[in-house]
């Protein structure tokens, strides 16, 4: 029996009705998946098997579309290289004055730098590996604010690398699938970067708010100019110290603000930085194990060995019962002072002729002398 | 002369894709002058006109579907877009017979309303989640660009609203 042929056949539902059950269901799978996703959403990272496919799928697709615009660029710059050859050439070659300047007081503060380094035994940060990668897709909305970038895990990059142009740093890598990785940009809202003020080693954390400007919040101190250079400070481990990020200026709400070094230019291409710190470096159960631990896989002691600790044992035993027996001893004596009684004293107001005795001076004091004191 | 049928195809199928398309090409990283590509909400047409043109349930289905894309996509907080999409086609679907009909500068006043709504929404959802709050002027960015495809959702609805007697 057809349906329309059963007993719902006079049955009418609006069709407002049932668009209407469509949409609370959509509402509430909406607030069920806001709610879910509010665990990841200050990282927000493809960690999930749906967000790692689709950007694998996604981030090619995107590439169909900005390869063009790539190509397109680069005519652009050849044909603007030809016409504005002259020019460049001059403005290059007064540049290149000015950085050879630079360059030789770089390498006589870099030879003093390593003698410094020697000398005070320092550790410094090893070289970091990179990798290129060029942008496939731009998300510039004010409630995200990332791009996708076409290395992913299959050329060792992983979640928190930094991202860098050729100017500054960009951002830092949020998911990653095998040729694909999401970059969470520095002006994201989530985006939160620890930075030191170059001049004066000032700590603050710079504050994504979806505006080209990303804001300077927690800034320990005072003193902060505009025109202040502003690095990473590689607190927390998630950067390394020292990358460019930009200059301080006041924005218009009286803000402290960063102008980035990476939009002077365009960030089509992007190192991304294979960075681990220390703290990711060192191997977690060596540094639990309980500090002797080695000492139960060790060989046993030879006679001379035996000896010598059985000699150590007799002497750390006979130090720590004479220590005993001096404590005990200082204790009784204190205890004897206390039963001894005090002699009674009477308070007798002072006169007004008694006075204080006088300090004695520097200059009363007779020199003391020194043994082996020579003059 | 034969009844021009519009099945769902023509006023669900084919603006979906192209609302994809265009997401997906105008997200190119373009910088021309120092000016990038704008980035509009292209499904919030979707969800302004469908309502007015017919109830369906094909409709918010694909609403909800266009959503979890656009969040996925540009990597927002999951659920952003199609919480926010569905809202105003909900609120659109409940005052349908009030709105069906108007005229074009009424409609614009009421697409821009159901736009500011969304984004409202959708930065208060943000600024609760994340524990910051997106500059304003970033927000416009979006809005305007979004407001500007309202002869788009205006086109859709003369177009298709007046295409089939069945829609009346």
């Amino acid at each position: 029996m057809a349906f329309r042929d059963g007993p719902f056949e006079n049955i009418k539902v609006p069709l407002a009705w049932t668009a209407a059950v469509v949409v609370v269901v959509a509402l509430i799978a909406s607030i069920v998946m806001i709610v879910g996703d509010r665990g990841t959403a200050a990282g927000r990272g493809e960690t999930g098997p749906v967000r790692a496919g689709f950007v694998a799928v996604a981030g090619p697709v995107g590439g169909i579309f900005a390869a063009p615009v790539r190509w397109t660029g680069a005519v652009g710059d050849h044909i603007g290289g030809y016409f504005f050859a002259i020019s460049e050439n001059r403005r290059l070659k007064a540049e290149n004055a000015e950085l050879k300047q630079w360059r030789d007081q770089a390498i006589a503060m870099k030879t003093v730098n390593e003698r410094y380094e020697a000398l005070m035994g320092i550790r410094t940060d090893p070289p970091v590996p990179m990798a290129a990668g060029a942008t496939v897709q731009d998300s510039r909305g004010p409630f995200a604010r990332a791009r996708l970038i076409d290395v992913g895990a299959g050329k060792g990059v992983r979640i928190g690398n930094p991202v860098m142009n050729e100017h500054g740093l960009v951002g830092r890598v949020v998911g990653t699938t095998a040729g694909i990785s999401r970059v969470l940009l520095l002006t994201d809202v989530a985006s939160r970067t620890p930075v030191l003020i170059e001049r004066t080693d000032q700590r603050a954390l710079l504050t994504g708010d979806a505006s080209a400007n990303p804001r300077l919040a927690y800034v320990r101190g005072t003193g902060l100019k505009a025109g202040d250079r502003v690095l990473t400070s590689g607190d927390g481990g998630g950067f390394p110290r020292g990358l460019p990020v930009g200059i301080v200026a006041k924005g218009v709400d009286g803000s402290w603000r960063v102008k980035l070094f990476s939009d002077r230019g365009a960030v089509d291409y992007v190192r991304v930085l294979l960075f681990q710190s220390f703290g990711q470096l060192a191997d977690p159960n060596g540094l639990n194990a309980p500090p002797l631990a080695g000492l139960g896989s060790a060989p046993p002691p030879n006679a001379n060995e035996a000896a010598a600790i059985s000699d150590a044992m007799t002497r750390r035993t006979a130090a720590d019962a004479a220590a005993t027996a001096a404590r005990d001893r200082r204790i009784a004596e204190a205890n004897a002072d206390r039963q001894t009684p005090l002699p009674a004293q009477t308070q007798t107001a002072p006169s007004p002729d008694s006075r204080p005795a006088p300090l004695p001076s520097a200059t009363d004091q007779a020199p003391t002398p020194v043994p082996g004191a020579r003059g | 002369m034969a009844v021009r049928v519009v099945g769902p195809m023509s006023w669900i199928g084919w603006p979906t894709l192209l609302a994809i398309l265009l997401t997906v090409v105008l997200s190119t990283p373009v910088s021309l002058f120092g000016l990038n590509l704008p980035q509009p909400v292209w499904p919030m047409v979707l969800a302004f006109a469908w309502p007015l043109i017919r109830p369906s349930m094909v409709a918010p289905a694909v609403l909800f579907g266009l959503g979890v894309f656009l969040d996925l996509f540009w990597g927002g907080i999951l659920g952003l877009w199609p919480l926010s999409l569905i809202a105003v086609y909900g609120i659109m679907l409940a005052a349908r017979n009030l709105m069906v009909g108007q005229e074009t500068l009424f409609l614009f006043v009421l697409y821009a309303g159901s736009t500011l709504f969304a984004f409202l929404l959708a930065y208060v959802i943000v600024t609760v989640a994340i524990g910051n709050a997106p500059s304003l002027i970033s927000l416009a960015s979006q809005v305007v660009p979004t407001l500007i495809l309202f002869p788009i959702a205006d086109w859709m609805i003369q177009r298709f609203d007046d295409g089939d007697v069945r829609f009346r």
